[in-house]
């Protein structure tokens, strides 16, 4: 069975909602959508206050090349835009709408039919996913067509979807595959267009058997694509892992994976792309998992951008007693949240509640040197010795050790006999040692 | 909870612990305890408890009235020390001297450098090579194996077989027996087999990596087999090398200690080997007829250096064969 | 006998050669340093905070000697004191200086500004800034883990447990800038020390709109521009909804503290307060 082949962990996997279809969440009365994204510039508000939108209309524009659209995803008046706090706790701008009804626009297909055939170009395609705003939805939120277009000189050689979702709890993208596993593959295939690749693999972890029989049934009728089953290991869904897992080829440092001519895109992603060309749907919604050991229900819900995280949590029966923590996406790379009054963003992909004695930090002790933190390190790090030049603010050492190659997986803090907080000093010494490179080339 | 809890990703822990990990190194330890016992008697556990407490009290006392920092006497890495330290004494050693070697192997090898997690040699091996120099008589008069036996510091004393391979002298006990521990030597040494037992468990709870014994095993067995192979009179077998004195004893649980063995598997291999050919050269050539806790002190003091420039294997760091 | 003998004209021998090798090298890679730079380090503070832009107190000393006037080179630490020594021993004019202290600039104490949420990371400041907002809905104002305390070399500077915002003493601060650079919010300023000690200043950081602010904080700057009509001296200015006073401009009426109606706008080591209507509302609380 493939893997990844450095480091690794096994966190228990917890996927309460692995069974639980995909439902339709209620729409508020109001959202706020926002308009700055994880990654790349702000959008910029190109409707104003008191104008009336439908459901799809857009309502932000990307400005520069990594940033992407936004759409209104219900139909209303702007009541305002504003500063809303986000998820970290800052004010960032947002578009908020008082909702009226439901009414899309005319050219979206709502039917449930599937679109099969794409007689689209390579250019045309990519503007078209450029126009619906899509971001990568593993959680970068990376726009999807700046990825689309290699830079000169640079060929895709293969399209790889991810379908690992090695995040503990989270189950949004394995009941997408289920539900939605043909329209998964025609954008597989509309991709492959778009990149100009003929092959594209799939990988997906062997903890979810029947996603993996269900898309193997279903390629067998499309030319190209075969379906990877993988040993489940975390951190195999991030980009570089999966490349490694998925082709035995390793991305050089600090490069992009177009470099070794490979290409990653979640299965949300490629969702949302069959969508935005097959069926004129700009994004404006996403499946999230609702999960926690304690929810009273924990399950999949398809969301729209901007609902209020406390309405989509009522939904899902509140907040259950108890909870310590409330996680934003998955336990191992998400954020706790302050509160639920966050809107919901491209990158949210599940709400977790955790108990009140799982969510303290136990004291962290003295490094034993047990040699386990780099042993688990999917990118061959050493997180003691980077945690110790953090300490000591010695940015030369921490980048000739390659600090700026960690990808914050959480795997060293995870497995610390001696609960050191490795990784929080090793994230700052990133943000650190990246300011300096950056001042640097600037120069 | 009225306020949530926030804190930086990730928000799980494996479960893992400093304790877990000690006390499994100590359930490791129960196999060659039971086969000191049965072979020494009463005199193994008289030292073996004496040994623990004093560890234990010593840390406690020095944490306390010294340092005046956190009580970590329970996180199990005295206990541990303490074991480990009367594994390498002979068993009808006098109370008084444990107690010193107790003291040095706790307050001058681990508290003096900040505690468990600082010091730079085996607290253990250094407790016991201060008691080999300080009393050479009473450290290498080893009793001999009495299965059962009630006496303490009245036992019945014989050479080891390294010693009467360094006088020059046949060795009289078969292969099996060694492999049993059926011979004179140091508590806890003895026992092949119970030592084995010992690292599969350690192994299979994932407690330490493979790297360091296989090595430290692997470079004794062809390095002494190469000699053996060139002058059989004049040098002892490499059977015999791997089954007496204190090699397995210090491959398995002396060398592989976390805080001074190297972090990375090429590291642990450097480090392994290098304290196989040390072993062997004191052996061989060396004043003492065992090598094995001067080999891993050496190559200890050889631990920052082999972390510093012995790096893991990097991610993308060299295009793998079956890159284009 | 002989043993002595060997012993001592081995030893002398060595000791010979040695001393042959130490000259040999000393004179070759002899440096020839301007001697002033010894005698300007005599008089420096010998801190090596870097509160004058350079490592240490020696390059500092070097760059002392090289200037043509010390119009850029400022001791914060010794003070004009020192810069008038350092400018005798050159020949050169010292120019003065008014002195300095830190100010930290954030009232949100535990009880202007309630705590939503517990932090449970590596309580180092620049952890938690790098991780989010703080504890507070103010997303501006101080984290309270005490990076300046650590930076400060002079301990002048301490996180009051109760109120969890750092306060500087002024006796032992010497404005070296240390907590300045620490502070990942941004929030403490050098200021001038004023006549006696005697300064006004905004105590708010919050560029956030006055309704965000209120909500967050009691005593937050809410950016109504009452000081700034006030002010006599054209000393404050308003910017991004937050008021700032220019202490080359103030001249201590303390007017705006009067008219400040968040209170935000502090003035200390002044005698006692000047309205009279803080002394009554005092009165009616006792």
């Amino acid at each position: 069975m493939k893997s990844f082949r450095i480091g690794g962990i096994h966190p228990k996997e917890n996927k309460f909602s692995a069974g639980a279809a995909i439902q339709q969440a209620d729409i508020p009365a109001t959202v706020a959508i926002p308009l700055a994204h994880y990654i790349g510039n702000p959008s910029e508000a190109i409707v104003k206050r008191g104008d009336t939108v439908k459901v799809g209309q857009q309502i932000g524009a990307g400005s520069g090349f990594i940033s992407a659209n936004v759409h209104a995803s219900v139909s209303g008046k702007v009541r305002k835009i504003d500063v809303q706090l986000d998820a970290t706790g800052y004010r960032r701008p947002a578009v908020f709408i008082e909702v009226e009804g439901d009414e899309w626009l005319e050219t979206i297909d709502r039917t449930p039919d599937i679109v099969r055939g794409c007689s689209l170009g390579k250019e045309e395609i990519i503007q078209k996913i450029q126009d619906a705003g899509i971001v990568g939805l593993g959680g970068a939120t990376f726009p999807a067509h700046v990825k689309l277009m290699p830079p000169p000189g640079k060929k895709a050689e293969y399209l790889i979807i991810n379908g690992v979702e090695c995040e503990p709890y989270l189950t949004c993208d394995h009941r997408l595959m289920m539900e939605h596993g043909e329209e998964i593959l025609i954008g597989t295939t509309i991709l492959m267009k778009a990149l100009g690749v003929d092959k594209a693999i799939v990988g997906i972890e062997n903890n979810k058997p029947d996603a993996i029989e269900h898309l193997t049934r279903l390629a067998t009728t499309f030319l190209g694509i075969t379906i990877q089953p993988l040993k489940v290991q975390y951190p195999q869904g991030g980009e570089k892992q999966l490349i490694d897992a998925v082709l035995r080829r390793q991305v050089p440092s600090g490069k992009i994976p177009i470099e070794i001519g490979a290409v990653v895109f979640n299965v949300a992603t490629t969702f949302a792309v069959y969508e935005a060309v097959q069926k004129n749907k700009p994004m404006i919604d996403r499946v999230m998992t609702i999960t926690g050991k304690d929810a009273p229900n924990a399950s999949n819900y398809r969301v729209r951008l901007g609902t209020y995280l406390s309405h989509v949590v009522e939904q899902a029966g509140g907040i259950p007693e108890g909870t310590g923590k409330i996680v934003g996406g998955g336990p191992m790379m998400g954020r706790s949240l302050m509160n639920l009054d966050v809107p919901m963003a491209k990158g949210s992909a599940g709400v977790l509640f955790m108990r009140d004695e799982e969510s303290i930090r136990k004291p962290s002790q003295n490094c034993i040197r047990c040699a386990k933190c780099v042993s688990v390190c999917p990118m061959g790090l050493e997180p003691y010795l980077l945690m110790a030049y953090c300490e000591r603010n010695m940015w030369d050492e921490l980048e000739s050790n390659r600090t700026m190659d960690c990808i914050e997986c959480g795997s060293c803090n995870y497995t610390c006999p001696s609960h050191r907080p490795l990784l929080d000093y090793i994230r700052f010494g990133k943000s650190t040692v990246g300011n300096i490179i950056r001042n640097r080339n600037n120069k | 909870m009225e306020k949530l809890i926030i804190s930086p990703a990730p928000h799980i822990h494996g479960g893992d612990s400093v304790r877990k990990n000690m006390y499994g190194v100590l359930i490791a330890l129960i196999p060659a305890l039971l086969a000191s016992f049965y072979f020494f008697g009463i005199g193994a556990l008289i030292v073996t408890l004496t040994s623990v407490v004093a560890c234990v009290l010593f840390e406690y006392l020095i944490q306390r009235f010294i340092l005046k920092g956190n009580i970590t006497i329970f996180d199990g890495s005295a206990v541990l020390t303490g074991v480990l330290l009367a594994f390498n004494l002979p068993s009808n050693l006098p109370i008084w001297m444990v107690v010193i070697g107790a003291l040095v192997a706790i307050g001058i090898a681990k508290m003096s450098f900040g505690g468990l997690g600082n010091n730079p040699f085996n607290p253990a091996l250094i407790g016991r090579v201060f008691l080999l120099i300080s009393f050479p008589v009473a450290m290498t008069t080893w009793p001999v194996v009495e299965p059962l036996s009630m006496k303490y510091l009245d036992a019945e004393t014989g050479a080891t077989a390294l010693a009467a391979m360094k006088e020059g002298s046949a060795i009289t006990v078969s292969h099996l027996d060694m492999f049993l521990g059926k011979m004179g030597g140091s508590l806890g040494e003895v026992s092949a087999i119970a030592l084995l037992i010992g690292l599969a468990y350690m192994l299979i709870r994932k407690i330490i990596t493979w790297h360091i014994p296989v090595s430290i095993l692997l470079t004794v067995a062809v390095f002494s087999g190469i000699m053996h192979a060139i002058n059989p009179e004049m040098y002892i077998s490499p059977v015999t090398h791997l089954l007496t004195g204190g090699l397995m004893l210090g491959a398995i649980f002396m060398a592989t200690d976390y805080v001074t063995s190297p972090m990375t598997p090429k590291g642990m291999w450097i480090y392994g080997v290098g304290i196989g050919i040390l072993t062997v050269v004191i052996r061989t050539w060396g004043a003492y007829p065992e090598g094995v806790s001067f080999a891993i002190l050496i190559m200890n003091g050889f631990t920052p250096l082999i972390n510093f420039y012995i790096k893991p294997r990097r991610f993308g760091a060299k295009q793998l064969k079956n890159n284009k | 006998m002989s043993l002595v003998w060997i012993s001592l004209i081995t030893l002398g021998v060595i000791g010979s050669v040695s001393a042959i090798i130490l000259y040999v090298v000393a004179k070759k890679f002899h440096v020839e340093e301007d001697h002033r730079i010894d005698l300007v380090e005599e008089v420096l503070p010998a801190a090596n905070c870097g509160g004058c832009g350079y490592p240490g107190c020696r390059n500092f000393a070097d760059a002392c000697v090289k200037a043509d006037n010390l119009c850029d080179l400022h001791c914060p630490v010794g003070g004009n004191e020192t810069m008038a020594k350092v400018a005798e021993i050159l020949g050169l004019v010292a120019v003065e200086k008014a002195p300095m202290v830190a100010v930290v600039r954030c009232n949100g104490t535990c009880e202007h500004r309630p705590r939503n949420n517990e932090y449970d990371g590596v309580k180092h400041c620049f952890i938690a800034h790098n991780l989010y907002s703080g504890e507070t809905n103010c997303s501006w104002g101080c984290l309270g883990f005490g990076d300046c305390e650590l930076a400060c070399d002079f301990d002048a500077i301490h996180v009051n447990p109760i109120t969890k915002i750092p306060e500087v003493i002024d006796d032992k601060c010497t404005a070296c800038g240390a907590c300045v650079r620490a502070c990942p919010k941004d929030l403490i300023e050098l200021r001038k020390m004023g006549p006696k000690g005697r300064r006004v200043y905004v105590d708010c950081r919050n560029q956030d709109r006055g309704h965000i602010v209120s909500k967050a904080c009691e005593v937050g700057c809410i950016g109504c521009a009452k000081c700034q009509k006030v002010c006599k001296h054209d000393a404050i200015t308003i910017e991004n909804n937050l008021a700032f006073i220019h202490d080359d401009k103030c001249k201590l009426c303390r007017d705006c503290v009067i008219v400040c109606p968040t209170n935000s706008i502090i003035d200390v080591n002044f005698p006692r307060p000047k309205q009279p209507k803080v002394a009554v509302e005092e009165e009616v609380s006792q």
